[in-house]
């Protein structure tokens, strides 16, 4: 004889399951109306030696590398979109324990170098925290001129030292495997250092041998329109000027300028933001609220003579 | 030979009707198949991490694999009395336990080699996805054959664990011999300190005793050469060689050290 057991149904069971996850989503959404989460102003590093991170990952260095590598991303993001506060204060920190637990994670002496010197909102504004982070690479990658190269540019563009600026570019180019450019540009920046062309060579340069790296090859195109910008705030000023020449007045307005001029269209940034007009004075400058602001102080700033 | 062969074949069966290295194996697929999203967060990283995230998959789940199976290999059979019945067939307790490790070392293999496929799965798709100028800027190809060189290692790795868990379970507890084996997991990794103990004291004896462990501990180090073949750096054939060998040797150390131990054991 066969006995067949009788299987429960469990339609009851399926329903109540989909009932209590409603009612849990419900829930959650009514508390988070009231209720946020405390989050500290600049987050918590509880491990900031890279010794004592290498030893915690047991033999999984490269994927701990990895999990702090995309944290500092993420902080990097979450600081720049961040309406107020960018300390960036935790970027070093990151970045270093990221190289310290993969001393080959090559990006994140770029992105270190790039971020780290780049000035106040946009970056953490300390060239000297990108400096050692990339002597750092250089240590532990002899043969990587791109770091040494990275040392040069900061000293140009943050640090506007020409002559140390083209000693780095030198180094590079000593490396094997160093790219023919290197050597005229070390000539050039100690020849016309800080002229607006020779940046705009530079970040040429920089951008062409980094096509991969897709936010490498954004900030040199950031900068190359930052120099467009620069280029014609120059050619703009001298059109305002001939307006006071001639009126005795600075223009009120862009309209004023353009229907003097006959132009067709009012002046815009190459990010599309229309260049800001002092009402006193007549003169042109980048508007706050363009992604090309601010403009590079200094170095990149002069024209050739 | 041939009660090895049978036994072995017992334990993959075995295996395979346990649900536990198909759960690590599916876990394992979704946690790469995961790593392209995670991927989106890491600025131009995407390959690198999924090929760490891959290597360390099949390592962690492998070590898992390992420890808890091999643990339950010996013991089980001791708990359920099943050891009695066995042991009254013509199979000595040295092939009883040579089979058993046979048996999971091949488990083992086959698990990795579905993770295998399933992360090259994961990399051909990152390579017919990616652009041309991506693709130069790559350290490694993403299809790399010498990825199979580490986890060629990883799988020796995991044949020495599997040795060790054999090894403490025919003489001690299930969760005792799990918590000694995940230690020893540990200290393999951080044998070599013990090779350049005299840099950080000044005690002979000390030094003495800490070279002694050095060789005589499991050093699971050399095993790991991810960083090395994600990056698309050389890693000596000889060193890869020697390591297998090591792995041979050491875990056929334990083999028969465990099988010495289970010889003696008095089944009441």
């Amino acid at each position: 004889m066969t006995v067949t057991r009788i299987v429960p149904a469990n339609l009851s069971l399926y329903t109540a399951i989909a009932a209590l996850m409603a009612v849990s989503i419900s829930l959650q959404v009514v508390r988070d109306r009231g209720w946020q989460p405390y989050t500290p102003p600049d987050g918590v590093m509880w491990i900031r030696s890279g010794e004592v991170a290498r030893r915690l990952a047991l033999g999984f260095d490269n994927l701990a590398a990895d999990v702090y590598w995309m944290r500092a991303v993420v902080y990097f993001g979450g600081q720049r979109i961040s309406s107020e506060g960018k300390t960036f204060a935790q970027l070093f920190p990151l970045l270093d324990l990221v190289t310290s637990l993969d001393p080959h994670f090559n990006v994140a002496y770029r992105f270190g170098a790039i971020f780290l010197a780049e000035p106040h909102p946009g970056g953490a504004g300390r060239p000297d925290l990108a400096i050692e982070l990339l002597k750092k690479g250089v240590a532990n990658n002899p043969t990587r001129w791109e770091y040494v190269l990275d040392i040069g540019f900061i000293h140009y563009f943050s640090m506007q030292d020409y002559t140390l600026a083209a000693d780095w570019f030198n180094r590079a180019r000593a490396i094997k495997g160093a790219p023919e450019w290197l050597g005229p540009l070390a000539a050039t920046t100690l020849a016309e250092g800080g002229s607006r062309e020779s940046s705009r060579k530079l970040w040429t340069e920089l951008r062409n041998s980094n096509a991969d790296v897709d936010w490498l090859r954004a900030q040199a195109d950031r900068r190359l329109k930052q120099l467009d910008a620069m280029d014609q705030i120059d050619q703009l000023n001298v059109v305002t000027r001939r307006f006071v020449e001639r009126t005795g007045r600075a223009p009120l307005h862009w309209g004023e300028v353009a229907t003097m001029e006959r132009w067709r269209a009012l002046p815009t940034d190459p990010s599309g933001m229309l260049y800001g007009l002092d009402q006193e004075t007549g003169r042109v400058s980048l508007s706050e609220g363009s992604p090309l602001w601010p403009l590079p102080q200094g170095a990149a700033a002069r024209q050739r003579p | 030979m041939r009660a090895i062969v049978l036994v072995a074949g017992a334990v993959f069966r075995e295996s395979v009707r346990d649900r536990v290295p198909y759960s690590m194996v599916v876990f394992a697929v979704l946690l790469m198949a995961a790593s392209y999203l995670i991927s989106q967060l890491t600025a131009g990283q995407d390959l690198k991490i999924i090929k760490d995230l891959g290597l360390a998959s099949i390592a962690i789940f492998g070590l898992l694999i390992a420890v808890f199976i091999g643990i339950g290999l010996v013991s089980k059979e001791v708990e359920r009395k099943s050891v009695y019945g066995l042991l009254t067939k013509p199979v000595t307790r040295s092939q009883f336990i040579l089979g058993k490790y046979a048996g999971l070392v091949l488990t083992l293999a086959i698990n990795i080699a579905a993770m295998v496929v399933a992360y090259y799965a994961v990399l051909y798709y990152m390579d017919v996805t990616a652009s041309a100028a991506t693709r130069a800027g790559w350290p490694a190809p993403a299809m790399d054959p010498r990825l199979l060189l580490a986890t060629l290692l990883i799988f020796a790795e995991l044949a020495v664990i599997t040795a060790v868990a054999l090894f403490f379970s025919t003489f001690t507890s299930p969760l005792l011999a799990i918590l000694l084996t995940l230690g020893l997991w540990i200290a393999g990794q951080f044998n070599a300190d013990l090779r350049n103990f005299e840099n950080v004291i000044d005690a002979p004896a000390a030094i003495w005793v800490a070279k002694v462990l050095y060789y005589v501990l499991p050093n699971l180090a050399p095993f790991n050469i991810k960083a090395e073949v994600v990056h698309g750096f050389p890693v000596s054939m000889r060193h890869v060689g020697l390591t297998l060998l090591y792995a041979a040797v050491y875990a056929g150390m334990l083999l028969v050290a465990a099988a010495a131990i289970f010889r003696r054991r008095d089944f009441k």
